[in-house]
């Protein structure tokens, strides 16, 4: 009796690692965002519990024959901050795959760890197109949105509906200067013409004369490059110089957590441009509700992204039975992305997730019926057109 | 016309928006130099407490329905009484020690404040309305200027020239300024120092909680107002002179100039130059511009 126990304890040992390709059984995925800065609201905390959600979902309803554990870390927005993170969660934390990466220069350093490390990235919040193209590589995904589809969507709107003058206000890093550089693209290429931009501290306070700058452009069109709070101060101080009554603003990158923050009345009319709204049809309205149980808020685009993200790497993880990352990049790839937040999502070669986007114009408070009824969507932009195409892609993973 | 290449109209408006940002930190150094003039405490809560004076707006008007005009008194009564709280139990036991203690332990009061703030409402804050009787503007010609930011730079002023009066020139300013010299010979004369040195930090906390008022209507009310605004506000007092009543003043609206002209030449700039003249300032008279020489 006693040998047989041992017989099959030894078996047991030495079968172990040819059964299951997983590391020591568990799939560890770290949540490294913005947990109490600028970007806390619009990410944070409900991509922290979108990912609780999405690895609660899986289980229910996959039944993995692998443990799942969740980490996270606040990055504060600092890039050595984030990149000595996810070196240590992958050299000895043993976690698979680091996600969310909010901020252009967050994502773009953990992206030169996970690359040395073999660990695949998953990035929801950082916007930048450069993740894609010049700083593209084979363990990345940029998932939710980037600054061509933001700039494509509404610039493209705006600038076709007779806004033919720009005017930049841009937050001075890396996204700022990405999404200036994406959306002057794409209003000269609608027969718009760009008069100037001012470049502005991030992240700033009062931009009154960064506005008046704009004002004395006499640009039709005041181009928000900038986001969170930057962007929210921005448009309630035009409103309060009289800026938006002779010139309008458009957010080139706004959440629907910084509507809510505005209020309607300051932000009617505006348009912008969302990968995800929560009142779009019964799935949504579903998946949302469930998150506003909890959180107390309804979802941004990042947080609905970051489940959607993390469903599909666990998917891909249980269809190879591997964590490793090749495979499941492979994998992941190979299969589309259909769920309450994408329908015939793909990722492509580059690394980019294309799906729907959605071009929206804030309601005017009389039109909004309940509480967070803030949009009209006006055009759903197919995947197809809605990001960068791979002819124009930079990146060399691509073969043309 | 043109000045140095730049439009007239768009330097008059930049200057005007920068006697306006002026007039912010020229209330905000004001509070923490009379804290630091008479109690030598450098008191890092004073954004906190900025922040909370915004939040006490919001809230009043949100939940009891409180206007403008009553939060303007309200909020630097509330804050001023959690000033007394603050000295009373904690920063009391820390007189006498080196300065570095009382500048922990206000760190310490600021980040706690601002967690506190930020579990309960988020970063993004609330918005918080002008005034019906001050919205809308006027047009100067060369700019549009919004009544409020006006009623902001009037009020700032007023306050701190009352401030100054006060303390440089009324017996009970002789007093403080005397308390803090020899408080044992002034507590000898039959004056009770402990009793005026919470009195002194309540009104710099409440002189901080006016300025957060003030403030709410312009920008976003949220967690992380003060600790934006601080930074600076701490290199105008150290370019004033610690200390210095008059010196704050003058150096937080000429500070706000400067910045707003840097803005209009060289904006990417803007956030660096108070720092810039900070760092040449403390080389050439280390005691700041208005401070006595040690």
């Amino acid at each position: 009796m006693k040998r047989t126990a041992l017989a099959a304890a030894l078996f047991t040992a030495f079968a172990a690692p040819a059964m299951a390709q997983i590391s020591d059984n568990v799939v560890r995925i770290g949540v490294l965002t913005d947990l109490s800065g600028t970007y806390s609201d619009l990410t944070g905390a409900g991509a922290v519990y979108a990912t609780e959600m999405a690895v609660a979902d899986f289980i229910a309803k996959e039944k993995p024959g692998f443990k799942i554990e969740i980490v996270s870390a606040d990055h504060q927005n600092k890039a050595d901050i984030a990149a000595n993170k996810a070196r240590e969660w992958f050299e000895s934390g043993k976690v698979d795959t680091a996600t969310e990466l909010v901020t252009t220069s967050v994502a773009l350093a953990v992206m030169e760890v996970g690359k040395a490390k073999n660990k695949l990235l998953l990035i929801n919040g950082a916007a930048s197109t450069p993740i894609t193209n010049e700083k593209c590589n084979d363990v990345t995904v940029h998932y939710t949105y980037d600054t061509y589809a933001l700039a494509n969507g509404t610039a493209k709107a705006v600038t076709k509906a007779g806004g033919k003058t720009w005017f930049f206000l841009t937050a001075d890093y890396a996204f700022g200067h990405a999404l200036e550089k994406d959306s002057t693209k794409v209003v000269t290429d609608n027969g718009g013409q760009v008069l100037g931009s001012v470049r502005h501290p991030f992240p700033g306070q009062d931009f009154s004369s960064f506005l008046l700058k704009a004002q004395s452009s006499g640009a039709q069109v005041i181009g928000l490059a900038n986001a969170g709070s930057d962007t929210t101060n921005s448009i309630k101080q035009a409103a309060e110089f009289g800026i938006s009554k002779k010139q309008s603003l458009a957010g080139l990158l706004m959440f629907i957590t910084d509507v809510h923050a505005l209020g309607l009345k300051t932000t009617q009319g505006m348009y912008l441009t969302d990968s995800f709204y929560w009142d779009l049809n019964d799935e949504t309205r579903a998946w949302s509700k469930r998150y506003f149980d909890k959180m107390k808020k309804m979802p941004t685009g990042i947080q609905a992204g970051q489940y959607s993200s993390v469903y599909h790497y666990l998917s891909a993880v249980k269809a190879v039975n591997s964590d490793d990352t090749a495979k499941v990049m492979a994998q992941m790839k190979k299969t589309p992305i259909n769920d309450f937040f994408a329908k015939n999502g793909k990722i492509r070669d580059d690394g980019r997730m294309v799906h729907d986007m959605y071009l929206a114009q804030v309601k005017t408070p009389a039109e909004s019926t309940k509480p967070w009824d803030y949009y009209k969507i006006k055009a759903t932009i197919p995947a197809a057109e809605a990001f960068q195409p791979l002819s124009e892609s930079r990146c060399p993973l691509v073969k043309k | 016309m043109e000045i140095f290449g730049i439009p007239s109209a768009l330097l008059g408006s930049q200057l005007l928006v920068g006697l306006i940002n002026g007039s912010f930190y020229a209330v905000l150094s004001l509070g923490l130099a009379i804290i630091f003039g008479l109690l030598n405490i450098i008191n890092f809560a004073h954004g906190a407490q900025y922040m909370l004076g915004a939040f006490v707006a919001l809230l009043a008007s949100k939940y009891l329905g409180v206007n403008y005009w009553l939060a303007l008194l309200l909020a630097p009564l509330t804050v001023g009484v959690l000033g007394v709280v603050i000295e009373r139990t904690m920063l009391q036991r820390l007189r006498g020690l080196d300065h570095l203690y009382g500048l922990l332990l206000t760190f310490g009061l600021a980040l706690i404040l601002e967690g506190l703030f930020k579990n309960f409402f988020g970063v993004s804050g609330e918005s918080y309305e002008a005034p019906e009787a001050l919205s809308g503007g006027v047009d100067l010609g060369f700019m549009f200027l919004p009544l409020y930011r006006g009623f902001v730079v009037v009020a700032a002023l007023g306050v701190c020239l009352m401030a100054w009066y006060l303390i440089e020139r009324t017996s009970l300013g002789a007093t403080l300024r005397a308390a803090t010299q020899r408080p044992d010979l002034v507590q000898a004369l039959g004056i009770n120092v402990p009793v005026l040195i919470t009195a002194t930090y309540a009104v710099g906390s409440a002189l901080a909680a006016f300025a957060g008022v003030l403030a709410a209507p312009i920008f976003q009310v949220n967690p992380v107002m003060g600790s934006n605004l601080i930074i600076v506000v701490f290199a105008v007092v150290v370019i004033g002179g610690m200390g210095s009543i008059l010196g704050s003043i003058v150096t937080g609206l000429g500070l706000g100039l400067i910045e707003g002209l840097t803005k209009v030449v060289y904006p990417e700039a803007s956030a660096v130059v108070i720092f810039l003249i900070m760092v040449i300032v403390l080389l050439l008279r280390p005691a700041g511009l208005f401070g006595k020489q040690a």
